[in-house]
């Protein structure tokens, strides 16, 4: 590793090993090297959920959303998986000389938007404008911090065997979405982010007894979600090939391209890891949730030590994590 | 022909993919308890060597036959000599070197590759079509645009049409390394040199489509090998794994094809004519196996001027392949990626030292990904 390029922020093994050898070995401390979501953090007995992100999509406007709408839910949602209630954020903008101020005001009312559909406040933020050239029209850098409200401890390390994998509707379509917008592939169809605030959707589900943790499935899509999760609690994943939903469009565009939907980014769907006892109650409260409705069970975790997927012919094959950049700035 | 029959699903269909399981499995053993041997089934085409992997098809029917993948992806068969041809555009000003995605990880003999060089500064674009380098080259007056033609007959036409494009648009700084390789002579070369034990093909759909069945006429005429052309879904694969032992065990017939719904006798003829046009067939170097007879395409002389490698006079120098890769050998079906030493130790995607593990359509690269270990 002499220099960075762009599968360290591809978020599969690369970006691993970046922030493990760079970034976990200088800061060191308990708090990150759980390298969860967020951080959960312990003010005057107040515990707190803490987490940043920062956004680079290109296109900054894509359908269904935009990169403000995006810089908000991305935190959102990483709060709001570790069981926090999401409050407040911080917005950094980091902005290209020549940005049209109609389109600046334009993702500062969809943040504001999306702010308000998640209960969010905006509360500082900063600006800052590099000349011309030096960086790609508009990059918003969010960081936010939730409140521990309900006794709730999700954490990677609390899944077992048996436990069930439920996600909470179709996968790849923000990664595909972003493809053939910037690429002018001219593929038609509904093929729209679905970059979304699911603090709401948590909300339903979170005091539900039994519930191990959730993960967002951003970068490296599902099958490196579940990775992440393996390894941490050191059980294995099985996933139903056939239970996992996929829109049409979104499969035609994956053939054509020879991309595998399982390894696509999203930006709204969340998987969620429960003991069995529970799994029917999470999923029918999951589908009542707009951002839920085709919640289904997908696998279980099983006691071998990786990840794998049972084909739609019946056959068993390992899933590791994405390996190299399937497609760079995606969010 | 209703809609549904285009439909992904029932060409993963679980139920009657076991019933052809179950036929491949009874036909096998016969195949067994006759030659004493299990039969050596080569997938000649990238894309299927992907599909076999995702589905799991290695591990329902693995040990009954033996499935080998042959020179079928066109990044992987670019040999070292091309590879450093086309890195040395590099080197001239005023160049933007376009590709599909893949190529760009493929390291020269000089240990670097294309997107180490967009790294360092040089413009490398990655398109997913030749027809985005109109725009690019339209985008830059200034600047040759390079296009590297990698790529079997399914690639060619496209391209072929993009070049038409640009001569009647006037447009003289699109350019085209030339590097397509055809597959009819690379199958007669692995059944003449006899270097794998093949006793079937299963043939490119896509390619296919575009030749015709009638292409393929010399192996059943003149060789007499069992081949069926196949289509790219779980259950495509099996159907035509299951006509090959059929045809093998009843000597009833040594070609078919499976992939009916797509592929014509004649082929498609418009994209036929317009690669006649544009190119012409040429010795071409493959990567661990050397010059293959009219195994290629280069421009036609009408075309000339928009060879890059003629513009930029770039010469083939024949380079060495990376030390301990197993890459040539596993293209010629002779050795499976984990018979590699390199394979996920100091191979990988994210680092790869061979091409087959670069590309996403490579053997390696799918046996990697895909979790495969035996």
């Amino acid at each position: 590793m002499n220099i960075v390029n762009l599968s360290h922020g591809s978020g599969g093994k690369q970006t691993d090993e970046l922030i493990k050898e760079i970034f976990v070995k200088n800061f060191s401390n308990p708090y990150l090297n759980k390298l969860e979501d967020s951080a959960v953090i312990e003010i005057n007995n107040l515990k707190i959920a803490y987490t940043t992100d920062s956004y680079v999509v290109d296109p900054i406007f894509f359908s269904g959303g935009d990169i403000g709408r995006l810089s908000v839910c991305g935190t959102v949602n990483d709060i709001a998986v570790s069981g926090a209630r999401p409050l407040y954020l911080s917005c950094g903008f980091i902005i290209e000389e020549g940005f049209e101020i109609e389109k600046l005001k334009k993702i500062v009312s969809s943040a504001k938007k999306t702010a308000l559909e998640a209960g969010v406040k905006i509360v500082c933020g900063d600006t800052k404008v590099v000349e011309k050239g030096k960086a790609d029209k508009i990059f918003i850098n969010t960081s936010g911090i939730g409140i521990f409200d309900k006794e709730l401890n999700f954490s990677y390390k609390n899944v077992r065997k048996g436990d069930i994998i439920i996600l909470s509707g179709e996968i790849g379509m923000h990664g595909i979405c972003i493809l053939n917008e910037r690429n002018n592939l001219g593929l038609k169809g509904s093929i729209k982010s679905d970059v979304a605030p699911l603090n709401g959707l948590i909300e339903t589900i979170r005091e539900i007894e039994g519930i191990r943790c959730m993960k967002d499935l951003t970068r490296g899509g599902l099958i490196t979600a579940l990775n992440e999760i393996s390894q941490s609690c050191g059980f294995g994943a099985e996933i139903y090939e056939d239970k996992v939903p996929v829109s049409k469009p979104v499969i035609s565009c994956c053939d054509i391209l020879g991309i595998d939907p399982m390894y696509v980014a999203n930006e709204g769907k969340i998987i969620v890891i429960v003991e069995e006892r529970s799994a029917d109650k999470v999923l029918e409260t999951m589908r009542r949730h707009k951002y839920g409705k085709k919640a289904t069970v997908i696998g279980k975790f099983n006691d071998k030590n990786y990840v794998s997927v049972i084909t739609k012919l019946g056959s068993r094959r390992i899933a590791p994590s994405l390996s190299g950049d399937q497609l760079p700035r995606i969010c | 022909m209703s809609r549904n029959y285009f439909s992904t699903d029932i060409w993963s269909d679980s139920k009657i993919s076991q019933k052809v399981v179950k036929d491949i499995k009874i036909k096998s053993k016969k195949f067994y308890s006759i030659y004493k041997r299990l039969p050596y089934i080569m997938e000649v085409c990238g894309t299927h060597t992907v599909s076999i992997a995702r589905s799991g098809i290695r591990n329902l029917i693995g040990d009954c036959i033996n499935l080998i993948s042959g020179p079928g992806c066109p990044v992987c068969v670019t040999s070292q000599g091309d590879i450093d041809r086309v890195l040395k555009f590099s080197e001239h000003k005023n160049v933007i070197i376009a590709t599909f995605g893949d190529m760009v990880k493929v390291k020269g003999s000089q240990g670097y590759d294309l997107n180490s060089l967009r790294i360092k500064g040089i413009d490398v674009r990655i398109v997913y079509s030749p027809m985005d380098c109109i725009d690019i080259a339209l985008n830059n007056p200034d600047k040759d645009l390079i296009f590297i033609g990698v790529g079997f007959e399914t690639t060619a036409p496209s391209v072929a049409a993009t070049v038409k494009f640009a001569r009647k648009n006037k447009i003289k700084n699109f350019l085209v390394a030339p590097l397509f390789k055809l597959v009819p002579p690379a199958l007669k070369f692995l059944l003449d040199t006899k270097i794998s034990k093949i006793d079937a093909f299963i043939l490119p759909g896509h390619v296919s489509v575009i030749i015709g069945s009638n292409a393929y006429e010399f192996l059943w005429k003149d060789y007499k090998i069992v081949s069926v052309i196949s289509g790219f879904e779980p259950l495509d694969i099996l159907v035509s794994i299951d006509m090959i032992l059929k045809h093998l065990l009843e000597k009833d017939k040594f070609f078919d094809v499976e992939y009916v719904r797509a592929v014509k006798e004649e082929g498609n003829r418009v994209a036929i004519d317009i690669m006649n046009e544009v190119f012409k067939t040429c010795d071409s170097y493959w990567r661990a196996v050397g010059v293959i007879k009219d195994s290629g395409y280069k421009f036609s002389q009408d075309y000339l001027d928009f060879d890059a490698f003629e513009r930029y006079n770039i010469e083939y120098v024949e380079s060495r392949e990376p030390c301990g890769c197993l890459c040539g050998k596993i293209l010629l079906g002779l050795k499976r990626p984990i018979d590699c030493p390199l394979f996920g130790k100091k191979c990988t995607p994210t680092d790869a030292v061979g091409p087959c593990m670069v590309s996403s359509e490579g053997a390696c690269a799918s046996w990697y990904k895909y979790g495969i270990r035996k």
